[in-house]
């Protein structure tokens, strides 16, 4: 009987369903996530006492005068920012021939296998890819071992930003490659035969017809590649070598080793601020109609 | 056709710096030394033994699958929830909604962590088991919801109402025609929401108090250089067993594709 009852209610009023079903969900989302994000801003005001290593609440703006007269946490910005820049860039370029492949020129079969082949990367163990990297390119590792037997001179590219350039790309290839195959496989095969018909050939078509339609897929696949490497500090960590710090290992180290919550929390609000500005950038870009 | 030639040429290479460090990660398993160096001059399986009798990684198994079995529990209630409220919502608070929802995964983890990391401490609460389910949970819930909505966008309004024609009410076509429609991408999303949680590191750091998960044991151990053979294998069986999830995943979601064509 209330079963009958509420179901009918929920019929005839839209909004009391949907509150329903949304309620428990944002309950849990609001006051979790939300308030933590709300957390993070507030905290960012605090300070914490030299001393006892209590947290002292208040508004002053000590963290970020601090962040901002040391020249040091001006470039780790800028140095995360530009690798995570360089990392999606490259991930563009790598993933156009695996996504135009599989799309367009793979039959069924060879489509399934390139898709699981670019599911498991993308889900196995992400430790284990950068530990892989971290002995691939260690002083004795693969890459100088190969290099050795075809006579070359050994890289010493260990431990360094090329390190991280290379890991993070490869890290974060296949969530380029999922979307701008999605989006290439939304673009009508009539419109290529349209481009055909007027006269341009293939590469033509791809720039002026192709590229443009995929361009929400690449977007879509750019807030993964971009806010996976800003906010990353294990492969910094593993890879990178010394004066190779990210955003995250000062976030880290200020909250793991000195506990000083309140500038750990301060800093965090430039990627908050970066991806805030490329969330709203990407989904004017319609990248959200492509997640 | 030389250019067709030319972007295989290209799959080929991609694919090939896709799989060679995992290959390489499985190599090293079965190397004899106790610090791993290239070429693998030996090969022993007895660190596979001293792996599993090891207890520090038991517990670490252990608490791992504990909290990416709570989180993929939480997120399938409230994912499938979130996607059942937002696909039926007008476009105006959809886009609104939607835009919120993917947040935790479209924010960069650091950011995650920290936020929770300020949070509890703005509570005064101390960093515990619960904690590292909470945060897991955060974006466990993205993940199914993302599988749902994908469904649910597919499927035709037309066969609830058809289903409330024939005199069902809201929760007879729950379970009766919504549920199983779902059900293929539920368990997709509760696959890959468990699989990401095993995986986890940079939200964990900031979440765990004292507990080590799994992902915490190797980070720590790669870090300070310590039972790298271990690492090794850990390592290879976390790969292992993760592929059989996520091509099950994969399969799963690619089902419905043929029945909704």
């Amino acid at each position: 009987m209330m079963q009958r009852f509420l179901s009918a209610f929920g019929w005839r009023h839209e909004g009391a369903a949907n509150a329903a079903l949304l309620g428990l969900p944002a309950i849990w989302f609001a006051c979790l996530y939300l308030a933590a994000i709300g957390a993070l801003l507030i905290t960012s005001f605090w300070t914490v006492d030299s001393l006892s290593g209590d947290l002292i609440p208040g508004f002053s703006f000590t963290n970020f005068q601090q962040l901002l007269a040391d020249p040091i946490y001006t470039k780790i910005g800028l140095r995360t920012i530009g690798i995570a820049a360089a990392v999606t860039i490259t991930d563009i370029v790598l993933a156009w021939p695996v996504a135009f492949a599989m799309v367009r020129l793979a039959g069924p079969r060879l489509r399934a296998a390139l898709m699981a082949m670019v599911m498991v990367p993308l889900w196995s163990s992400y430790l284990a890819r950068v530990y892989a990297w971290r002995l691939i390119l260690a002083h004795d590792g693969l890459l100088n071992w190969g290099l050795a037997e075809i006579g070359l001179p050994g890289l010493h590219i260990g431990y360094s930003n090329w390190a991280m350039w290379i890991v993070f790309s490869y890290l974060w290839l296949p969530f380029m490659i999922l979307p701008v195959a999605a989006a290439v496989e939304r673009i009508p095969p009539s419109l290529l035969e349209a481009s055909a018909d007027l006269g341009e050939h293939g590469l033509a078509t791809f720039r002026r017809v192709i590229l443009p339609m995929a361009l929400p897929g690449m977007v879509a696949g750019a807030i993964f590649t971009f806010s996976l490497t800003l906010g990353d500090y294990v492969t910094p960590m593993l890879v990178g070598g010394e004066g190779s710090d990210f955003i995250g290992n000062v976030v880290y180290s200020n909250v793991g080793v000195t506990n000083n919550i309140p500038f750990a929390a301060a800093y965090a609000v430039l990627p908050l601020g970066v991806m805030g500005v490329f969330l709203l950038v990407a989904r004017r870009m319609g990248a959200f109609d492509a997640l | 056709m030389r250019s067709e030639a030319l972007i295989w040429a290209a799959v080929a290479a991609i694919m090939g710096f896709l799989f060679i460090p995992i290959v390489i990660i499985i190599a090293y398993a079965f190397s004899a030394a106790p610090i791993p160096s290239w070429p693998i001059t030996s090969f022993a399986l007895h660190w596979f033994s001293d792996t599993w009798n090891d207890d520090e990684i038991r517990q670490a198994l252990a608490l791992s699958v504990e909290v990416a079995a709570l989180a993929t529990i939480s997120a399938i209630l409230l994912g499938t929830l979130a996607a059942m409220a937002v696909a039926r919502m007008k476009s105006a608070a959809k886009e609104v909604v939607s835009f919120i929802a993917v947040l935790p995964i479209a924010l960069p983890g650091i950011l995650t962590g920290m936020a929770l990391a300020s949070y509890f401490a703005f509570w005064g609460l101390n960093l515990s088991y619960w904690t590292i389910v909470a945060g897991h949970a955060t974006f466990c819930i993205v993940i199914v919801y993302n599988n749902v909505i994908a469904r649910l966008r597919r499927m035709p309004r037309s066969l609830t109402e058809a289903s409330a024609d024939l005199g069902a009410d809201a929760f007879l076509t729950f379970r009766r025609v919504q549920l199983p429609m779902m059900a293929s991408a539920i368990g997709a999303g509760a696959l890959l929401a468990f699989a990401l949680s095993f995986d986890e590191v940079i939200v964990t750091t900031f979440t765990a108090g004292a507990q080590n998960t799994l992902p915490l044991w190797i980070f720590g151990a790669i870090r300070l250089g310590q039972k790298l053979p271990e690492v090794n294998v850990v390592v290879f069986a976390i790969i292992l067993f993760t592929a059989v999830p996520v091509l099950l995943a994969q399969k799963l979601i690619g089902e419905s594709g043929r029945v909704a064509r």
